[in-house]
């Protein structure tokens, strides 16, 4: 059976300011298969939010992707023509953003947004379209939908104008979802509801999902793969609970260690010394390096991948033991 | 002498809030008055922050604060920092009414207190370079008794910021370093007491975990007291010592971290500590608490839980419940204590 997601060697490029081009995705791979949720981890600038915008073919000029494949149920979507791209997006591959106020249409009418979604790839009447987008908005979680589809967007709390967006994005039944940091800016509670209808919509589905968040938490309790990126690459990548009770990488490691909780209270957490360096200022070789306790001379030479496309990580000098 | 026992020891608390209430509304002029009595205006409303809270924060402790947004643990923590009046109650400060203090003492306690705010770029005048801005207040204020500039490198310093980089403006800086010269800045007036509302919320997971060591670092070395307004349950749980846990204007939960998330009390507070997010292999389902925070415009009666209670019987919906003391330092306001009482 063929994945319903392969990415080969994913590089996508913005042009620096010395000409030269800076990879925010270099030399990305991994695989979905339908149904199954990949969680996909980094810190901000780690190239997460852009792998996620590749796929959807939404990186703006003057970026570019600049080499790889995407295969998407089989074909290469990568350098498909805009009307291909057109096609797919919206319809099969959906997308769910940070900040729901991205997706939404401040002036247009909840109803207005989702029935002209409807259109843009299927024929049907205006009546159809507005029942298809009541029961989106019922399925949701969204009370009283008929009258809310007459609602607009400020009129929703932040975690409601969330549920519009994801009954957006499932409109037209995607085999894939990408959600990006979508819980990132609501509370707890409201997190989790979002997350609970979001497990719960998708699993009736099959829809698969890359989930893009820089929370661990989040995704040990949600997805079935991990993929974590660090400086454009993608640095360990395998079995949820392989990676969270055995980390390889050092980055990986370390990023589990300094997460808050009750096992680290009254001591001091791990922590990985420095900051994320900037794209321009990437170390040559492994980008991890320059804060890595691991590293060595042999760390200047750019770490291949070790393992399949399904489990791999980038490091000469990998942990061998799991976690306490 | 361990840090328990530092806490108990201490006679009078260093900050007391009592009954302290705050209100925010447009205030009416003449014409609006005259025709709201007159019927033809609906009065202006008013967002009921906090409702009657009474804290107390002793020397040397951390203490959690929890909520929702919009539950007023910001507006809690701008009053405890002593930068935002409250509408009714007494504010003590190491035994004195904040409101009565005058001159010198006034200043004194205002800059005893200092806060840590969520968004570093916003609390940094962006026109400014790192040297002046944490110098202007202690220049102000007179603290700085020899050279300015050491002065400066010695408090960059202790927030681990490197001095080198002082004549930079605030955008050069990483969101990390921003975080470390807000700090640096509220240390540098030498403070007893820090309110951090959100202060490591925007931060990436490593960076977080270097602020959070050194905040703890700081509190032995400059013996600081902290109140950490923080909406991550995983922060903090890590953090304080006592956690309070606010809903829609109210504490309705205090105790020693370690009773208050093996033992919560308040439906509330079990349902929140749920849904801690913890690193743990294995999918899970996540359930979900019902219901939004309503509106402080127009609170339910009685127990404001009550409609996203799955114990509410009728006395929720009318009274309010009055705190009690169900443990050693376990404050918890429920209905249901009492019957468990009878």
């Amino acid at each position: 059976m063929t994945a319903l997601l392969e990415v080969r060697n994913l590089v996508t490029e913005f042009p620096g300011e010395a000409g030269n081009g800076l990879r925010a995705v270099d030399d990305v791979s991994f695989r979905l298969g339908r149904g199954e949720v990949l969680g996909l981890v980094g810190e901000s600038g780690s190239g997460k939010s852009v792998t996620g915008f590749s796929i959807m073919g939404l990186v703006d000029w003057p970026g570019r992707v600049a080499g790889g494949q995407i295969l998407f149920d089989g074909e290469d979507i990568a350098r498909a023509d805009e009307e291909t791209r057109r096609s797919l997006r919206g319809r099969r591959i959906a997308m769910v953003f940070q900040d729901p106020m991205m997706t939404l249409n401040p002036v247009l009418r909840i109803g207005t947004q989702m029935t002209e979604a409807l259109h843009a790839h299927e024929r049907m009447s205006a009546t159809a379209a507005r029942e298809r987008a009541r029961d989106a908005l019922g399925l949701v979680g969204i009370p009283s939908p008929e009258e809310r589809l007459d609602a607009y967007p400020h009129q929703f709390s932040g975690g409601m104008r969330q549920r519009v967006a994801i009954a957006i994005a499932l409109l037209h039944r995607p085999d894939l979802i990408i959600a990006d940091e979508p819980t990132t800016a609501l509370d707890v509670t409201i997190q989790a509801q979002i997350i609970s209808e979001f497990q719960k919509l998708t699993e009736d589905q099959g829809t698969a999902v890359i989930w893009i968040t820089h929370d661990l938490a989040i995704v040990s309790g949600l997805a079935d793969r991990i993929a974590v990126m660090y400086g454009g690459r993608i640095v360990e990548t395998g079995n949820i609970e392989d990676v969270l009770v055995a980390p390889k990488h050092p980055y990986t490691h370390g990023l589990i260690r300094s997460v808050p909780s009750q096992n680290s209270r009254g001591h001091r957490l791990a922590q990985i010394p420095g900051v994320t360096p900037s794209l321009a200022r990437m170390p040559e070789g492994c980008a991890f390096r320059t804060r890595c306790e691991r590293a060595t001379d042999a760390c200047t030479a750019r770490p291949g991948r070790f393992g399949d496309v399904l489990a791999y990580h980038r490091c000469f000098h990998p942990h061998e033991e799991a976690l306490v | 002498m361990t840090m328990a026992e530092t806490v108990a020891g201490a006679s009078t608390p260093l900050l007391e809030l009592r009954k302290v209430s705050c209100r925010f509304g447009a205030r009416p002029d003449l014409a609006a008055r005259i025709a709201i009595a007159l019927g033809a205006a609906k009065p202006f409303p008013i967002i009921h922050a906090l409702d009657k809270v009474d804290l107390t924060i002793r020397k040397g402790e951390v203490l959690g604060l929890v909520g929702e947004s919009g539950c007023g643990k910001s507006t809690l923590g701008r009053i405890a920092a002593g930068i935002l009046p409250p509408s009714e109650g007494q504010v003590f400060w190491k035994g004195e009414d904040r409101a009565t203090l005058r001159g010198s003492r006034q200043r004194d306690a205002d800059l005893e207190a200092q806060m840590i705010f969520q968004n570093p770029m916003a609390a940094l005048n962006p026109r400014m370079t790192v040297e002046k801005l944490v110098a202007e207040a202690p220049g102000i204020h007179g603290l700085i008794k020899g050279s300015t500039g050491s002065y400066v490198d010695d408090y960059l310093t202790k927030a681990g910021f490197d001095p080198a980089m002082k004549k930079r403006l605030p955008h050069q800086f990483s969101g990390g370093q921003r975080a470390r010269v807000n700090i640096a800045r509220a240390l540098a007036v030498q403070p007893d007491f820090l309110v951090c509302d959100e202060s490591v919320a925007a931060l990436d997971v490593s960076i977080q975990a270097q602020i959070l060591n050194l905040f703890m670092d700081l509190r032995e070395q400059l013996d600081l007291t902290y109140l950490f307004v923080s909406h991550d349950l995983g922060v903090v749980e890590h953090i304080s010592d006592r956690v309070a846990i606010m809903y829609l204007g109210r504490v309705i939960e205090e105790a020693p971290v370690a009773e208050i998330f093996s033992r919560p009390n308040h439906p509330y507070t079990q349902q929140l500590l749920a849904e801690v997010p913890r690193i743990r292999p294995g999918k899970r389902r996540f359930a979900a608490m019902k219901g939004e925070l309503p509106s402080p415009l127009n609170p339910p009666k009685g127990c404001h839980f009550h409609p996203r209670c799955p114990h509410a019987h009728d006395r929720c919906r009318i009274e309010v419940p009055q705190k009690r003391e169900i443990a050693p330092g376990h404050i918890s306001a429920c209905h249901l204590n009492d019957k468990q009482a009878v």
